[in-house]
């Protein structure tokens, strides 16, 4: 057994669609949730604590028949910023993609301070993003500013 | 001038700071003013505070306009379970313009996006009170004839009292120094520290209150240090009075130094301060209604 086959034979290739590679284990489930996998007819295959060089265990997701708007899987980078985007056609990967975090997002992240309007409205919540590394992000509604480790997904 | 929305003070540039300051100047000069003839205001107060919706109903009344609302959220449909959104967009039809305190924070920023009404901020829970602010840095005006350059010691809850940070916020337009005195429990919180090393503005950071700062200082800004921060009650019985102000206290200061507080106050400035010509609190609150005409003739794009 080499090593450069190692992935192969860990999950199968994919023919077509996109494949979303060193996910850290943790952070695996909060992709898909984030990209509402469970709501997607299309074959996904799903790997977690597999064997990675570089991070130890490593989580993979590979979506079949199915390429992403830049808006689309950006939010992903809230979790998992260094997560590598390859996008494949005929077992071939014709483009990586760089995450990087929209400016403004909508509707994802719950504002973790109880007494802002946006936990106590029918309203979606809104952030900026003050910071990319480290993450830090801004309610515009209470004013409140949210780090790292404070994230967490509606 | 078009109509808008003010949530918050740090939506205003220096320019527009400067402009509501000369306004309220003349409204100072004139308080009534017939600006607001035929037009009415809704006053919406979701959490009851006398002290600034009578100020705010004063302003509309000596500006010839007519009030509605509620002072306390219990006589509004929001206790049968309606949204602030519903409620917005009812007013919306019978009001010029919202002045609203809600006990949310951010409420006056949704507000202000469901309708096309202009909305005031007249605070929301511990976030913004933007007319607090403006009232603050006209007293610093009015007293000291400047805003540039002021040094100014702000002293007890620099953690949780809003009306500091807000007035820190607007103050970084106009190069001042800080002194902050406050136990170690309520110290200035860090972001506002980064917003001062960022853009150079001097501060020192001080548990003592004692004379040497306030010989130094322009403005003595006290706030009050609310038991409830405490989570060791020891600590608060430690402190409580540490950060009084004694009219003995004063006997070395600037003759210029004025004492501001946004009021109420509780034990943090002595009685006995009360009857010094230093004392500016009274007056403070009283330059409230000359702002707040300002501010809704500018939300109505009237000036």
């Amino acid at each position: 057994m080499t090593t450069n086959s190692e992935k192969e034979l860990q999950v199968k290739a994919l023919k077509n669609g996109t494949v979303i590679d060193h996910i850290p284990s943790d952070k695996l489930f909060k992709v898909v949730s984030l990209l509402q996998l469970d709501k997607v007819k299309n074959q996904i295959t799903i790997g977690n604590n597999l064997i990675s060089k570089r991070m130890g265990r490593k989580g993979i997701i590979k979506i079949s028949e199915r390429y992403y708007e830049e808006a689309e899987i950006s939010r992903i980078a809230l979790v998992t910023p260094n997560a590598k985007i390859n996008i494949i056609k005929d077992f071939e990967v014709i483009e990586k993609k760089v995450l990087t975090l929209p400016d403004h997002f909508t509707g994802i992240v719950k504002c973790p301070n109880p007494k802002c309007i946006t936990n106590n409205e029918p309203m979606k919540t809104k952030f900026e993003v003050i910071c990319k590394e480290p993450i830090l992000l801004r309610c515009p509604y209470c004013e409140r500013e949210i780090k790292e480790e404070d994230i967490h997904l509606l | 001038m078009s109509s808008k929305s003010i949530v918050s003070i740090t939506d205003y540039s220096k320019d527009q700071i400067l402009s509501i300051l000369d306004s309220a100047a003349t409204f100072e000069a004139n308080p009534n003013q017939p600006l607001l003839n035929g037009k009415v205001a809704a006053t919406l107060f979701f959490e009851p505070s006398t002290r600034t919706r009578l100020s705010f109903e004063t302003a509309v009344n000596r500006l010839g306009g007519r009030v509605i609302g509620f002072s306390d959220a219990s006589t509004s449909s929001s206790v049968k379970g309606e949204t602030l959104n519903d409620t917005i967009k009812m007013v919306s039809n019978y009001a010029d313009i919202i002045i609203m305190r809600h006990h949310l924070e951010g409420a006056a920023r949704y507000a202000s996006e469901v309708t096309k009404v202009p909305i005031i901020n007249a605070g929301d829970g511990s976030n913004q009170h933007p007319s607090q602010t403006m009232l603050d840095l006209y007293s610093i005006r009015k007293t000291q004839g400047r805003l540039d350059n002021i040094k100014i010691a702000m002293v007890g809850d620099l953690k949780y009292g809003r009306t500091v940070h807000s007035l820190l916020m607007a103050l970084t337009h106009f190069s001042p120094e800080f002194y902050f005195i406050a136990p170690d429990e309520l110290k200035m919180p860090e972001e506002y520290k980064i917003i001062c090393d960022k853009q150079g503005i001097p501060y020192k950071e001080l548990s003592e209150f004692d004379t040497d700062i306030i010989d130094k200082v322009d403005i003595l800004y006290m706030t009050r240090v609310q038991k409830e921060r405490f989570t060791d009650l020891m600590e608060y019985e430690k402190v409580k009075n540490v950060y009084t102000l004694r009219n003995c206290m004063l006997s070395n200061s600037k003759d210029s130094l004025r004492i501001l507080h946004p009021l109420p106050r509780v034990n943090e400035i002595d009685m006995d301060v009360d009857s010094n010509p230093k004392a500016y609190y009274f007056e403070q609150a009283r330059n409230g209604l000359y702002v707040r005409q300002a501010m809704i003739c500018n939300a109505l794009g009237l000036i």
